[in-house]
Parts: structure tokens; sequence; C-alpha cells
């Protein structure tokens, strides 16, 4: 574009950085991370947030996103945080966002950023992985034999080609649990965040790997929680817990 | 994909699974939404839409448009329509799309019903399937929902309390190669011909539906305004011309008319767009700022089936940004119509809205398709935040003689002159749009689509001092269309059009001076050939289409699915037994005496008016638009007592908008003035 130069405009600097953790439940757990990009950004604008923009020919809002739950999952603990140009209580923002979102892209909580380094607070996932015509004791002696082995190597396919990766060590916890709408049994795993993502798809790869576990329905999966994680107890805590102390 | 289609007896019973009528079977495709490519489009609940209670309803309407959701969801008609039909109380309106293969596969498996996205409802659930055809590509994905959702194919079968299937869509004016699927179809303007059916069909239920579905045909037929083509026979001459089309019984009209909605501003649709959650092909609030064309080009069935030019006021396109911004918080806003530079408040238009929301990072887009410095003033206007895509002319026919013949009115000199200006403000790219296989078209003509192509580089290039300017050419292959000057012409026949579009490329490819700059895109003659043979077939083609089907056509518009060998293996053992087969429908060229498939549909335009512009586009006479000039006698003012309504209103400013833009501009005088269409005969809206 040579000559040509990013207009003269004011941009109003960020006065205030929220953020959000929000829900992507029932049916709307099909939408892909860009899906709710868009919706999110076409939420913001129909609240009447005050949103930053960048600067430059294609100014873009400040919105940044951390670690979104595979399309396909149901999440309770997804997190993104907003640039402002004013400030505003914490509270009404979640609210004009959750009321502009629709039902199933659920505003549960927001924050005023006190803190940097959010993403680097969110150290491990529990995921709730529910089998669906699969024997009680079929489970516990997959989970068994997954928590035995030293490693599982697994194949994803990503974007630079088929990866192989361990999708045991990075697994801090894993527990099977009677659902109460037999016959279903529940999987619940803490997993750590490391390099190569180990998603629940990948946890469900391993048990087939070591157990041959084989699901006849295609497993839901939904993440409870995202945060620190406390190695002693194996316990994913509340990221925004220094926010609010801020 | 899938290529076949099951031969056991699904009916809508079975697919019910024994659940109530009108019951969600969401529970049914959930599991196998895990299984399949984004799932996404296939689960509803967009910001917007609307699912209301089954039992408080008195008439239902599946609103389908027959291609994928990524295509179909934006479509402003289905759109304006659903919200219409939802704006009633007893009425209730659901949208379906076209399933892709990998669906179809596993819904046929666990017997899953052709489903509304927003309530998921079994299709043949429903009073009414309306499906919008804005392309005849279309047709083998209605069948293919049709079967989806266990209703029969063929009119013919449905014999109870299936749905209506009523086509409509600018398709739907030649609706006969499809008649054999349809209940009915609809031409022109859907708003009130949506309304005009719920009616029907809401009385002739309060009356206990007398008559059965028999009956109620005949009521939506008796209008006059909606075609039901099993009233009507279609009688042939041994040659394979049609000898008549006439009604098989005395109580439904000879000819079938058009809708033409009069006063855009008395119908300020869409009010809240759907803002779909999947990405889509066009993600904006669009509002169209007229409706209908009278610049004239021959080739353009739009511009023919829509007149009169009916323009929306500045203060309602305002109207219905600013309360569309509001519901859907989408960044662009589109500025629709055939040519929305024409409009006579369109400088007052796009300065206003681009003062109103410059501050909120909206962008405008206007489709800009005339070739004038005119549009170049006004694309500044709209890329003032900044972001500039490529401006795009549609010059149309490579030659002058060519542009005479198609009625395009723009010199070469119009559009260097246009170009220069726009490279000189600063644009890089031009995008060039023509059409290749027009009526009398010769070599010639095409190959100097090159030269212009090259002209415009070199004079970009002395405009802008660089010479890192582009412009691309975009080929389209031209079908004729019913209802156009050029309803009688011979089409080019696919092996013609490719050898034309190679020596094109090689003209452009081998100029080492300008060859690099000059980007070209077409694509092959193939599928104008299915287009044409639907575009004007007749009840026929039926056959074809179903075989195709059958065969595994679907998504026709989509060059990964569309299997021009199978269309012909179809046709050919579809027309076996006829006089017709693929050129006599295509290739050869009608004359004036021969009764054409569509001529009991009544567009308004008098046949012998398309007859004379026909011979006068041979003779490579232009004609002017009766907008500034006087009337042609199109016919369309008189047969359907409409008008042209333009304006300008006299209004130029508009107040701003109280939202997220606190100290703008000084409020202006005449923003409270009560505004007075120039076109003082307005009637009543029709």
């Amino acid at each position: 574009m040579g000559n040509r130069r990013p207009p003269d405009r004011d941009i109003a600097p960020v006065a205030q950085r929220v953020r959000i953790r929000y829900a992507r439940r029932g049916r709307l757990r099909f939408s892909s991370h860009r899906d709710f990009q868009r919706a999110l950004e076409r939420g913001i604008r129909r609240a009447g947030l005050p949103i930053a923009f960048s600067a430059g020919f294609s100014p873009h809002p400040k919105i940044s996103y951390a670690n979104s739950a595979p399309t396909g999952a149901a999440s309770e603990a997804e997190y993104a945080e907003i640039g402002l140009t004013a400030a505003w209580d914490p509270e009404a923002v979640r609210a004009a966002l959750d009321s502009a979102l629709p039902p199933g892209l659920d505003v549960v909580d927001a924050v005023e950023a006190h803190t940097s380094d959010f993403a680097q607070r969110l150290e491990a996932s529990h995921w709730r992985i529910e089998l669906v015509d699969v024997e009680l004791p079929v489970a516990q002696a997959a989970r068994d034999a997954f928590w035995a082995a030293g490693r599982i190597e697994v194949q994803r396919m990503a974007k630079s080609g088929l990866r192989t990766f361990d999708a045991r060590e990075p697994v801090a916890q894993l527990q099977v649990e009677p659902d109460s709408q037999a016959p279903c049994v529940i999987l619940k795993a803490v997993v750590r965040h490391v390099t190569v993502t180990v998603r629940p798809d990948d946890v469900l790869a391993a048990l087939r790997r070591v157990a041959d576990l084989e699901p006849p329905v295609p497993p839901r999966v939904t993440r409870l929680a995202q945060g620190p994680l406390d190695e002693a107890t194996c316990t994913v805590g509340d990221p925004f817990a220094l926010d609010r102390r801020g | 994909m899938s290529t076949t289609v099951s031969e056991h007896l699904v009916t809508r019973a079975s697919l019910r699974a024994g659940r109530d009528v009108g019951a969600s079977h969401f529970d049914r495709l959930e599991p196998l939404l895990a299984r399949i490519s984004k799932p996404i489009q296939y689960v509803g609940g967009e910001v917007n839409s609307v699912v209301k209670d089954w039992e408080d309803a008195t008439v239902r309407w599946a609103l389908m448009y027959p291609d994928a959701y990524e295509v179909g969801a934006p479509n402003q008609g289905v759109q304006i329509l659903y919200e219409i039909l939802n704006g009633r109380e007893d009425v209730l309106a659901e949208r379906t799309y076209a399933v892709w293969p990998d669906l179809e596969d596993l819904m046929r498996e666990h017997g899953v019903p052709q489903f509304t996205v927003d309530g998921h409802r079994a299709v043949g659930d429903f009073d009414v399937l309306g499906l919008s055809f804005a392309t005849e590509l279309g047709y083998t994905n209605m069948l293919n929902a049709l079967d989806l959702a266990g209703v029969p194919v063929h009119a013919a079968d449905r014999l109870g309390d299936e749905p209506l299937v009523i086509a409509g869509g600018h398709a739907a004016f030649n609706p006969e190669p499809i008649a054999d699927f349809l209940d009915a179809a609809v031409l022109g303007d859907g708003e009130e011909a949506v309304l005009l059916i719920t009616g029907i069909i809401n009385q002739w239920k309060r009356e206990g539906r007398p008559g059965g579905r028999e009956e109620l045909l005949l009521r939506l037929a008796r209008t006059g305004s909606i075609y039901v083509p099993r009233f009507y026979d279609v009688q042939y001459l041994p040659d394979g011309r049609i000898q008549r089309v006439a009604p098989n019984r005395s109580d439904v009209p000879w000819r079938v008319s058009k809708h033409t909605l009069m006063d855009l501003d008395e119908w300020s649709y869409p009010k809240a767009p759907l803002v779909p959650l999947a990405e889509t092909v066009h993600e904006r609030m669009s509002v169209e700022i007229f409706r209908g064309c009278t610049r004239g080009c021959r080739f353009c069935q739009a511009g023919m089936i829509t007149r009169p030019v009916r323009e929306r006021s500045i203060t309602g396109v305002a109207e219905i940004v600013e309360g569309g911004l509001k519901a859907t918080g989408f960044e662009e806003v589109g500025l629709l119509s055939l040519s929305s530079a024409d409009h006579s408040e369109i400088a007052d238009i796009a300065r206003n809205l681009a003062d109103r929301y410059e501050d909120s990072q909206t962008s405008l887009s206007l489709p800009s398709t005339r070739v004038d410095a005119f549009n170049v003033d006004l694309a500044n206007e709209l890329s003032r935040n900044g972001r500039r895509s490529g401006l795009t002319f549609a010059p149309e026919g490579g030659s002058e003689r060519m542009r005479r013949v198609i009625n395009k009115q723009v010199t070469e000199e119009d559009l260097i002159r246009t170009v220069t200006t726009a490279y000189a403000a600063g644009w890089r790219h031009v995008k060039l749009y023509f059409m290749c296989g027009l009526p009398t078209e010769t070599d010639d003509d095409v190959l100097q689509i090159a030269s212009m192509a090259k002209e415009v580089i070199k004079a970009g290039r002395e405009a802008s001092g660089r010479r890192d300017i582009k412009c691309t050419v975009s080929i389209g292959g031209f079908v004729p269309k019913p209802h156009t000057p050029f309803q009688w012409a011979s089409q080019l026949d696919h092996e013609s059009t490719d050898a034309r579009l190679a020596k094109l490329k090689d003209a452009i490819r081998s100029d080492r001076e300008y060859g690099k700059a000059i980007g070209l895109r077409y694509h092959d003659g193939k599928p104008g050939i299915v287009e044409g043979l639907l575009s004007r077939g007749d009840r026929r083609i039926a056959r074809v289409i179903e075989q195709a089907w059958r065969a595994g056509a679907r998504f026709d518009g989509w060059s990964e699915h569309f299997s021009f060998d199978r269309w012909m293996e179809c046709a050919q053992s579809a027309l076996s037994d006829d006089e017709v087969d693929v050129d006599w429908f295509t290739t050869r060229e009608r004359d004036r005496t021969e009764v054409l498939p569509w001529e009991h549909l009544d567009s308004g335009l008098d046949i012998d008016w398309l007859w004379d512009d026909w011979q006068d586009a041979l003779e490579e006479i232009a004609v002017d638009d009766c907008r500034w000039t006087p009337c042609f006698d199109c016919g369309v003012c008189d047969q359907m007592d409409t008008h042209i309504q333009v304006g300008p209103t006299g209004v130029t400013e508009l107040p701003m908008p109280g939202i997220g833009v606190p100290s703008c501009a000084t409020p202006l005088a005449t923003t409270t003035q009560s505004v007075t269409r120039q076109d003082a005969s307005k009637t009543n809206g029709g």
C-alpha cells in the first residue's frame, strides 16, 4: 500500500482490563474457538461495552483468549481478557455480555485484571468424561492399566502433521465414578498443561491403547475447571484468586 | 460422499419414531454431530433465532435455502420471510438447509429426518416447505431434503397432510423443470405472498380442511398470483416444441402473475437478522437500498424480473441499519441492490452512514458495479476508516460492440478514466468482471478483454507512478435466462467457451509487459450447460433432475460435488424417448413463434418488447434507462399497475443515533422535517 498511511484516528487507550470466565454448554459446545471469537466480538458490540481497538489499517478489538477447549467439548471454565477504554464494574461487564450472548455461551464470572501472566496461571484442567454403556469394572481396570503405565504414546493429527506424544505423564489424576444414570461411568481427569496439550481425546486414545477401552457412543466431555494446580491434592484452583485480592 | 438413495420406503411416520408431530429430534441428531465436520451449522441457537411452541401456531412454515448453511443462512430473502412470518402470533417459521453428505449418510443410517435448525423439528411435520431458489443448481438439494424428510418427491404422490412444497426466488420464474415436485410456485416479492398463502391455509384449516389438499391448492391457484403446476397441462408438437400450456380446469386463470411490493419503506426488514455462530459467506448487516433495476442489461434476469425500481428512502435505510447493528453487533454494513450506486440519494446515504459509524469501527460496503468516476468517490467515502478491499467494475463485454449488444452502456474511455481515478487515489487493485459466450460473440470480442486489461494496467502505472498495481479479470459463462431479451438465444457450447477462454489466457500470459500484473479467473463451460438446461427447460427436464439426484447429484453449485458427466448420462437416458436433448434446450436458438415453457407465467414484461429488444441487440442498438428517459414500454408498470419509486426525498442529513458516539457532528436543521417522496403518484402500496 506504499504511500498510504493508517488514517489519523484517536485510538483511545486501554483504561481497564477485565478477565471473564465463560461456559460453553449444551448444543453450543459444537462451536469452535473461532466461532466463539466472532460471537464474543459481536456480543461486545451489542452490549455496548467500550471496547478498545488496536491501531493500524485494520483495527482489532483488544481481546485475548487463553487455551480454548476443543470443538465438541463442553466447558465450564474458558477464559478471555478484554481491554476497555473506560472502567466498568466487572459484574456489569459480565451481566451485559452474558445477556448479549446466546444461551449456551454463558459468561459466569468476571474480575478486573490486577496481575499479569494470566495464561501461565492456567496450569491444569479438570475434565469430566461421560462413558455411556461402559461397565464400571471395565472402566476401573482400564484406569488402573493407564495409571500403572509409565508412558503411553498416542498420535494426533496436528497442523504440522501427525504428532506422537506421551499422554500419561501430564495426567496428574484419573478417577472413575459410577453415574446415577447407569449404564454410564464418569472419568475425571486432572491434566497438566504441557507443550503438546493432552486433551480428553488423547486420554481416551491412551485408554484404548493400554486396555482396549472402546466406548460404543462418542463420550461427552466437559472441562470443569482450569487454573493453578495444587500438586499435593491434585486440585485445580481459581485463576482469578490473585485478581480478586487485587 | 453418499451416492445412492435408500431404496426402502422411508415415511414421515417411520422417521417420527413414535414422537409427537412437531417434537424435537435433537436428541437423536446430537450423537451424530460428534462424528461429522462443522457440526455447529446444524445446532441453531443463533442470536435472533426464534423457536415458538408448536401448539400455539396454526400455520407452520419450514423455510429452506437449498444449499449449505454457510451459504443459506445469510440469505436476505429467507431472513426477511422468517421475520415476517414469526412476527405473526399464530404463525411459526423455522429454517432448514441442505445437509452435507457426511451427515446425510448418518441420518439415513439412523433414521433421522430432515430437520429445522431452530427447533430440530421434522420438516415433514410442517404445513409448508417454502424453498428459495436463487439458482437452479439447488434443485437436487430440494429432492434430497424431501426424501430425507420422508415426503414423496413427486407432488402427485403427496395425498395427505404432507407439507405444501412451494418454490420462490428468481429461479421460480421458470419452475417448469421442477413442476412435478412442486405443489406451487410464487413469482416475485415474497413479503406479501407468504402472508397471502398463510391466510388461505389458515382459513382452510379453520373450516375443517374442506376438500383436502386439492381444494387448498385450488384456493391458492384462484388468486391468480400463485402457480399450481398440477392445474396446467403442457401439450407438445411432434418436433418436441411446446404446442400450448393450458389450465386443465375452468376455474384457474390462464396466466399467473408476479408479486410486486410497493413502498419498501413500509417493509423495514430485516429488523433483527440472524447472527450465525458458524462462519458464513456474508457476515454483515445487509440492507436492500432499492429493488429492481431498469438499466436494461439484456443478459440480466434479475434486472428484468424485478422491475420497476423501488427505492428505500435515506431515512428508511438509516433506520434499518441502526436497528440491525444494535440487534446483531455486526461490524459491517452492506448496502445491497442490483446497482447500488444508482440510488438517487446514494452519496448522502454513504456520507451519513460513514459519519455515524466512523468511531465504532463499522465498515460500509457497496457492491458497486457501474463504471463511472462517481463510484470511486463513493468508494473513498466507504473506505474512510482505512480498510480498502479491491474495487470491482463490471464492463461485462470485452468489446464496444459486445457492450452494445448486451446494452451495458459503458465505453472503454469511461473505464480507463475510472480506474485511473482509482489508482491515482491510492487503490492498487482493480477487479473487472466479464462474461463469455454472449450472443453474437466472436473470439475477437473476448480477446479485447485482454487489451482492455492491459490498457487498465498501463493507465494505472501512469496515474500512480508505480509498477505494483494489479488487475484481476473474472469471467463468468453466459447462461440465457427466461424473461430476458436473450431468452431466445443460443447458448455457447462448452467446448467453444473453453477454447475462447484458452485464447484469452494465452493473450494475457504471453504479454511480457503486462501479463504478470493481470490475474485471470474463470471456470470451464460445463457447469453453465447444466445451468442452461435447468434454466430454460420444461417439464420433461424433471426426469433428468430426478435421475441425476438418484445417481448422487447434490450441491451442484460446488465444483467438488458437481459432475458434468453424471448430468449428461442422466439426461441422455431420461430423454431417450423424446425428440429433444441437452443441445435442444441449451445451444438451440428459438424463434418468435415458439411457445416458451414459461410464457404462462407473467413477469410483467411484454413479450413483444422483449422480442424487439432481442432484435435491437442483434442490431447493436442500445436502450436507455427509464428512470431518466421516457418510458420505453417494457410493459411492467402497465401490466402490474406499478410505477417507479425513486427519490431524492430531500433529506440529506441524518440525526446521529444516541449510542456510543457522545460528541459527534453538529445537529442539523433538516433532521426533523417530514419526508416527502418525489414520486407524488405513490399509491397505497400495492
